[in-house]
């Protein structure tokens, strides 16, 4: 599985997830991560079942510290849902969570090609190469931390908005509650008996 | 993020709450009357009043729109019978700015105006009344004291019939979604009917009855033991007996395949909801979404189903989607849990896709000051320009303008894209459809099809930017380059722009490249830019099996063409050597 690093410093781990059958049934991962082991300074592929599960984030720390890889590649799913679980699951092995990229095999390829495997094989092949493209310019980036202001704003007087500010509130944050009305209360303040209590609306 | 600047137009009252003891002295001495909208314009109010006993604060509003004014000769009357001298003509608007770190948006919905579905007669018909009227009628604070009456004889009606869906599931309308609340709204009414009026009849006109709430279909169940008979099928019409103003509703009882004609005093439309006015311009301030219904995108249906796309923003109540008071009560406390979450949490970090000027390369040209929609990159002229971290959003616009090249779009950099573009198409190019997606709204869009499993032809090759604003001329250029046959540039509707108006420079952007394609003697409808939001994995599909007929249409003759038409940038050849040496990155 391993290949000797071509070039320099440059070590990629791809990590390609089946997802269940949601990716594996549709493309063939199989294929796919041998098609990684030929991408540039790739020296370690592996082939996860559910690669966001505890088990699946394992192998990508265990591969990281046995193949000291400093760029990461997860084929899974959409950047959109496990950026943040990856990112974090790096960071663990000690990687900066910014050297890891994510190819969406998953919702731009299996989900969407459902009928044609070979096409989507191919799509996710190339969705890989991408990624990889990617990785290999990768740089490790610092986050900012900013102070956050202690004061909530709500917008609306309606039950809802008197609800949250009051929430808010009983929790020892300041509020601001704007209401456009010249009364809080919203729609609610105009019904009678509300359901399913039948008692009065105010 | 963590930090919003608020400008509240705090509106004038012309009547001191803190002086107001809620008197009336005011009102009985106005001379204006003006329909009531507390009471849904079924009893009249004063220029000066209380919106209604209960409300908060306790105190009298100038309603300056129909007030007289204050001349002596024309009136002031109010002013002159205040004992507080809490009346002041002279009040104006007040602009008040707060600072706060997180914001809920509560805004709630609409009722829809039956007054446009014109075969029921709401507004021709006297005793054609909505649920919101009803409430009123009903009510022991309304304009009849509780004393159920019809408008056009003051009597009160034997025969009620129910309408439900009214403004809600029906496409054809353009409302398609369903209101949630008004099935059990109706079954609550026909249970005050039967408990304040023993002796009428109710009878309710739906499609399906939608009890599924804790203690619901008990409700039902119980309306329909107090004789409330429930009837399958929606009226196409509703007609009025000139001379005693009785309704005639022929409705098609789908149960039973029978037509059947009910002569009734009284029709109450159940009508359905909508998203606010005001949701636009609540959307455009806070970088938001909608769902094809009008109402707000959540950042997850199911697992953040209170946040708002943008940190640190959440939704409450109705304005996501039509919601009783028990859920909507359930979401405040949602969202103002996770909106002290973050209060608590006193420090955010953010995500480290900002903007760097290398100042050696910069020419000062001033280009990205003009471009950046959030006013983050300080500049005097003849001096390198910098970018203010804590202000960068991260939309790229000012590194896709800059020519020369100084701005590193952190974790999005000219090099990675162009290298994500080369390897994309470095086999069999014209097979694909090369495809820049931002990450707000087209990308969510492909993970929208993706979700709902909507098929389309696997051409397509999508890269993801922040924005579309950060796809630069060299990218689209190096996409061609390669081979593509069809390059889509895709970000969020012109109007939605999570970047405020970043997407103004992606227009700008590809009209100017367009012109550049037709000088090269290349089709420019091979650059396509199209908006598709999250919520439109549809309109993506369909995007993609058009591109994809459109990419069948280019020869070889003509990728070959587009290959050698544009010559790389010089710096290219820079950008190719760093490529070619990266250096590795260190451990944390």
């Amino acid at each position: 599985m391993t290949t000797e690093s071509t070039n320099g410093g440059l070590r990629v781990g791809v990590f390609v997830c089946d997802c269940g059958s949601n990716i594996a049934g549709v493309v063939d991962c199989a294929a796919v991560a041998e098609y990684a082991k030929t991408l540039p300074d790739v020296v370690c592929v592996v082939r996860n079942r559910y690669t966001c599960a505890e088990p699946g984030q394992n192998e990508i720390r265990q591969a990281i510290r046995q193949h000291h890889l400093n760029r990461v590649v997860v084929a899974s799913c959409t950047p959109r849902q496990h950026e943040p679980t990856f990112r974090q699951c790096v960071l663990e092995a000690g990687l900066n969570p910014y050297l890891m990229e994510m190819a969406n095999l998953r919702e731009h390829c299996s989900w969407v090609h459902q009928a044609d495997r070979a096409a989507a094989t191919a799509k996710a092949m190339d969705l890989v190469a991408s990624a990889v493209g990617k990785a290999r310019l990768l740089q490790p980036q610092e986050e900012m931390s900013v102070q956050v202001t202690r004061t909530a704003l709500v917008i609306g007087g309606g039950v809802t908005g008197i609800e949250a500010a009051l929430e808010l509130a009983e929790s020892g944050h300041k509020v601001v509650l704007v209401e456009k009305q010249p009364s809080i209360g919203g729609i609610m303040a105009q019904l009678d008996k509300t359901y399913p209590t039948m008692d009065c609306s105010i | 993020m963590g930090n919003f600047t608020v400008t509240i137009r705090k509106k004038a009252r012309y009547v001191d709450p803190g002086l107001c003891n809620a008197c009336a002295e005011c009102a009985k001495v106005c001379p204006v009357v003006t329909p009531d909208e507390y009471q849904m314009g079924l009893s009249s109010r004063r220029a000066i009043y209380i919106p209604f006993p209960q409300a908060v604060p306790s105190s009298y509003v100038l309603d300056m729109e129909h007030c007289l004014g204050n001349n002596p000769v024309a009136c002031g009357k109010c002013a002159e019978a205040c004992e507080k001298k809490a009346i002041s003509f002279d009040d104006r608007d007040q602009i008040v700015t707060r600072e706060v770190g997180t914001v809920v948006v509560a805004i709630g919905a609409e009722v829809y105006d039956p007054t446009e579905m014109d075969d029921y007669g709401y507004t021709r018909f006297e005793n054609v009344i909505t649920s919101m009227e009803f409430e009123r009628l009903i009510c022991a604070g309304g304009p009849t004291e509780g004393h159920f009456v019809r408008p056009s004889d003051q009597r009160q009606p034997k025969r009620i019939g129910f309408v439900q869906c009214v403004g809600s599931r029906n496409p054809r309308m353009g409302r398609p979604w369903c209101s949630n609340i008004c099935c059990m709204n109706t079954v609550k009414d026909t249970l005050l009917l039967a408990d304040h009026y023993p002796d009428t009849r109710s009878v309710v006109f739906y499609q399906d009855i939608r009890a599924f709430g804790k203690s619901f279909e008990d409700m039902f169940q119980r309306s329909k033991e107090a004789g409330v008979r429930y009837v399958r099928g929606l009226p196409g019409e509703i007609h009025e007996d000139p001379r005693t103003h009785h309704l005639i509703v022929t409705v098609e009882n789908t149960t039973s395949g029978k037509l059947e004609r009910h002569e009734l005093d009284m029709v109450v439309l159940s009508v359905g909801l909508q998203p606010p006015a005001d949701l636009r311009k609540i959307s455009s301030l806070l970088t938001l979404s909608k769902t094809s219904d009008g109402f707000f995108m959540e950042a997850h249906p199911k697992l953040r189903p209170v946040d708002a796309p943008t940190r640190g923003v959440y939704f409450a109540g109705m304005c996501e989607s039509p919601k009783d008071i028990k859920d909507s009560v359930c979401q405040a406390g949602a969202a103002a849990s996770r909106a002290g979450a973050l209060l608590n949490a006193g420090k955010v970090t953010i995500e480290a896709i900002t903007s760097r000027i290398d100042e050696a390369a910069c020419t000062s040209c001033g280009v990205c000051v003009r471009v950046c929609p959030f006013g983050a990159i300080q500049w005097t002229k003849g001096t390198p320009a910098v970018v203010v971290e804590a202000m960068c959003a991260g939309c790229g616009s000012c590194a896709a303008q800059c020519k020369p090249g100084a701005i590193t779009m952190r974790h999005f950099t000219d090099e990675q894209i162009v290298a994500q573009v080369r390897a994309t198409l470095a086999q069999r190019p014209e097979e694909k459809v090369f495809v820049f997606a931002c990450n707000w709204c087209s990308y969510a869009g492909a993970d929208m099809a993706g979700i709902s499993r909507m098929q389309y032809p696997a051409s397509n090759r999508v890269v993801r930017t922040m924005c579309s604003a950060r796809v630069s001329e060299e990218m689209v250029l190096e996409a061609f380059r390669c081979g593509a046959p069809v390059v889509l540039v895709s970000g969020c509707h012109y109007a939605d722009c999570h970047y405020i108006n970043a997407n103004r420079q992606t227009v700008k952007r590809v009209q100017s490249m367009w012109a550049k394609l037709e000088k090269a003697g290349v089709r420019p409808e091979r650059l396509q830019l199209e908006w598709i939001s999250a919520a439109e994995g549809q309109k993506f599909a369909k995007v993609m099996r058009q591109l994809d007929e459109l990419r069948r249409t280019v020869t070889p003759e003509e990728i070959e063409r587009s290959r050698k038409a544009f010559k790389p940038k010089v710096r290219r050849a820079a950008a190719e050597a760093a490529t070619a040496a990266p250096v590795p990155g260190t451990a944390t």
